[in-house]
C-alpha cells in the first residue's frame, strides 16, 4: 500500500467514530463556552449576545457558591476516603483469607447496581425513627430518633457514604491488578532482610502502586462531579441545597427552570474544575510515579 | 505472596504460633465486607417478607413473593426492561463496531494528524457526555430524536475508552501474522477481521462487560431526554415508581429495586471471576 493509500483508509476508519466524538463530546463542549456569553432564547426572542452578564449573575448566586462548595467538600472527603478503602480491600483479597471469594464478592457487588436503585435501599437505612440506622442508635443506646437526610449538617455526609460504598470496590479492582503484578521476590527479599509488613507496604507496594492510585484518584475526581444519581431519589438536592452537587444544579437550571444559558456558564465552570484537577493531579502525582 | 511465619528467616519463628496479625486482618477483612453487603441483604430481607417485617428481623418470619408481584403490575416494568435490553444492545453493537476501525487506524497506520486525533480521542475520558447535557440535549432536538432510544445511546456509540482499550490490544499483536495475511492478497479490513478481531476476544468481553453494566445503570441523560414508557429505561421507570408519595410500601419498593438490578446480578453472581477479571482487563494502561 502506497503512503497515500494508507492515509486515506486510516482517514476512512477514523470517520464514523470521529464524527460521532466531535457531535457528542467537542462540539458540545465548545457550544457550552460560546452560549455562556449569550442570553437565554425565549420565544420569539432569539439569544443575543450579553458580555459576561452570566458569568457576573454566577458570581451573585449563592445557590452556586454553595453547591460549589458542597462540590468541594464531597470530592475531598469521598477521593482519598475511597481511595484508602479500596487500597485496604485488595489487600485484604489478594491476600491468604479465610472465604476470600465471599469477600470480594460482596465488596464489589455495589459497583454493579444502578446508583439510582441503591439510593432506595439508603433511602430506607437513614428514615428517621424507623430505618436501619435510628433502630440500632434507639434500640442500643436509647436515643432520641434523627432526621438523616433532613439536617443541613449531617445530609451530605450521608450522600458521601453512598457514594464511598459505591466506588471503592471498584476501585479495588485496579488495586488488585497491581498487587498481583508485584513479583513474589520482592515480598521474599524483604522478608530475608527481616523486613515488616509495615516497612514493606510504605517502601515498597506503595510505590509500586503509584500509577494505580493516579489513574484511581482520576477516576475519582470525574465521578465526584459526574454521579448525582443518588441526590435524585434521596434528597432531591435538599433541604436548601445542602446535599446538591453542580451537575444537579446544572440540570435544575437547565431542565427545570430552563434557563439554559445559564446552564452553560455552570457548566463551564465545571469543565474548568475537572481540567484543574486532572492536569494538577497529574503534575503532582507524575514526579512521584516516576520515583522510584 | 508468602506467609511471614513459613519465611526462612534467620531467627526461626516458633512453629503454629498464633498468628496475631492475620487474625486481626481476617476479622477487619470480615467486619468490612459483612457491613459492605448489609444494605443488599437488608434489600433482599424486605423484599421476599410481607411489609410487616420491614424492620422486624425474625428468622422465621414467612417467604414471600407477592411484593415482586405487586411490583411487576404496578409500573409496566416489562415494557422497561425491553427498553434497556435494546439500549444496552444498540450501544454495545454501535461501540464494537465504531471503536474497532478507529483503534485499528490507531494502532496500525500512519497517518499526519494522528496525534492529535488520538489526544482528542482521550480528552473524552475527562469530558464525557454525561456532564455536556445541556448542549446534547439541543443537539439531540435538533436532529428531531427527543424520545426516542437511539437518542439515549447516540452520545456514547463513539467511545474514548474503547477505542483507547482497543489500540493497546491491538498494539500487541505481532505485525508478523499482519503481513503474512497481506502477502495472501487480504485487503485491511479482512486481516482486521480475521487477525485482530478474533485475537482481541478478550478485550471485547472484558469492555462490553463494563459497557452493558455501565448503560444498563445509567439514569441522569435517559431521564433527560425520555418521557414516555416506550422508551424509559429501568433505572429511570424505577426512580418514577419509588417517587409516588406515600403510597408505595418500602418492601414493594425494594422488590422492584432487586427486579431492576436482577439481571445484572444474577450475571454478575454466576460469573463472578471472569467479571472481576474483566473489570480488571480493563483497567489496566
Amino acid at each position: 500500500m502506497t503512503r497515500r493509500m494508507q492515509w486515506i483508509y486510516a482517514w476512512l476508519l477514523l470517520t464514523p467514530a470521529m464524527v460521532m466524538l466531535f457531535a457528542f463530546t467537542h462540539f458540545p463542549a465548545i457550544t457550552t463556552i460560546i452560549n455562556s456569553f449569550f442570553s437565554t432564547p425565549r420565544g420569539r426572542r432569539p439569544a443575543k449576545f450579553v458580555g459576561l452578564r452570566n458569568y457576573e449573575e454566577l458570581m451573585a448566586d449563592p445557590i452556586f457558591w454553595k453547591v460549589l462548595v458542597n462540590n468541594l467538600w464531597y470530592a475531598m472527603a469521598t477521593i482519598p476516603a475511597s481511595i484508602g478503602i479500596s487500597l485496604l480491600m485488595a489487600i485484604w483479597v489478594n491476600d491468604k483469607l479465610k472465604g476470600r471469594s465471599l469477600v470480594r464478592m460482596s465488596f464489589f457487588a455495589p459497583t454493579v447496581l444502578p446508583l439510582i436503585a441503591v439510593a432506595n435501599i439508603w433511602l430506607f437505612f437513614y428514615t428517621p425513627g424507623f430505618g436501619l440506622i435510628d433502630q440500632i442508635r434507639m434500640g442500643v443506646f436509647g436515643l432520641p430518633e434523627n432526621s438523616w437526610l433532613g439536617q443541613q449538617e449531617t445530609v451530605l455526609i450521608c450522600m458521601m457514604v453512598v457514594t464511598i460504598w459505591k466506588e471503592a470496590g471498584f476501585f479495588m479492582i485496579f488495586y488488585l491488578a497491581a498487587l498481583q503484578a508485584i513479583p513474589p521476590s520482592y515480598k521474599e527479599a524483604a522478608d530475608i532482610e527481616g523486613a515488616s509488613r509495615w516497612t514493606f507496604f510504605w517502601k515498597i507496594t506503595w510505590p509500586l502502586l503509584m500509577p494505580t492510585t493516579l489513574f484511581v484518584s482520576i477516576n475519582a475526581v470525574i465521578n465526584s462531579f459526574r454521579l448525582v444519581d443518588h441526590i435524585f431519589t434521596m434528597t432531591g438536592g435538599g433541604p436548601d441545597n445542602a446535599s446538591s452537587l453542580l451537575l444537579f444544579y446544572i440540570y435544575e437550571v437547565a431542565f427545570k427552570y430552563w434557563q439554559t444559558s445559564y446552564a452553560a456558564t455552570l457548566t463551564v465552570v465545571m469543565l474548568a474544575l475537572l481540567s484543574i484537577i486532572a492536569i494538577g493531579q497529574f503534575f503532582f502525582m507524575d514526579r512521584r510515579v516516576h520515583y522510584r | 505472596m508468602s506467609d511471614l511465619s513459613l519465611s526462612k528467616t534467620v531467627e526461626a519463628a516458633p512453629p503454629r504460633q498464633f498468628d496475631f496479625d492475620r487474625a486481626l486482618n481476617t476479622f477487619g477483612a470480615w467486619t468490612l465486607a459483612i457491613l459492605w453487603a448489609l444494605p443488599l441483604l437488608y434489600a433482599i430481607w424486605t423484599a421476599f417478607h410481607p411489609a410487616a417485617y420491614e424492620a422486624n428481623f425474625e428468622l422465621f418470619a414467612p417467604l414471600t413473593l407477592e411484593n415482586f408481584t405487586k411490583a411487576w403490575s404496578a409500573a409496566p416494568f416489562a415494557q422497561y426492561f425491553l427498553n434497556t435490553t435494546m439500549l444496552v444492545t444498540l450501544i454495545l453493537v454501535a461501540q464494537f463496531v465504531l471503536c474497532t476501525l478507529a483503534a485499528y487506524a490507531f494502532a496500525r497506520f500512519e497517518f499526519p494528524g494522528s496525534n492529535i486525533l488520538f489526544t482528542l480521542v482521550l480528552l473524552q475520558l475527562l469530558v464525557m457526555p454525561d456532564i455536556l447535557i445541556v448542549e446534547n440535549y439541543k443537539m439531540i432536538r435538533n436532529l428531531g430524536l427527543i424520545d426516542t432510544i437511539v437518542a439515549i445511546g447516540l452520545p456514547y456509540m463513539a467511545s474514548g475508552f474503547g477505542i483507547f482499550l482497543l489500540r493497546q490490544t491491538f498494539k500487541t499483536i505481532p505485525r508478523e501474522l499482519d503481513e503474512a495475511a497481506r502477502v495472501e492478497g487480504a485487503g485491511p479490513l479482512l486481516v482486521l477481521w480475521k487477525v485482530y478481531v478474533p485475537l482481541a476476544i478478550p478485550t471485547y468481553l472484558a469492555y462490553g462487560l463494563v459497557s452493558v453494566s455501565h448503560h444498563w445503570n445509567n439514569f441522569l441523560w435517559p431521564l433527560i431526554i425520555t418521557n414516555s414508557v416506550e422508551t424509559r429505561p429501568v433505572t429511570v421507570g424505577l426512580s418514577i415508581f419509588a417517587a409516588v408519595d406515600g403510597g408505595v410500601e418500602w418492601s414493594v419498593i425494594n422488590a422492584a429495586t432487586l427486579m431492576t438490578s436482577g439481571p445484572l446480578l444474577i450475571a454478575f453472581l454466576l460469573f463472578q471471576r471472569q467479571f472481576v477479571q474483566s473489570f480488571m482487563r480493563a483497567g489496566i494502561k
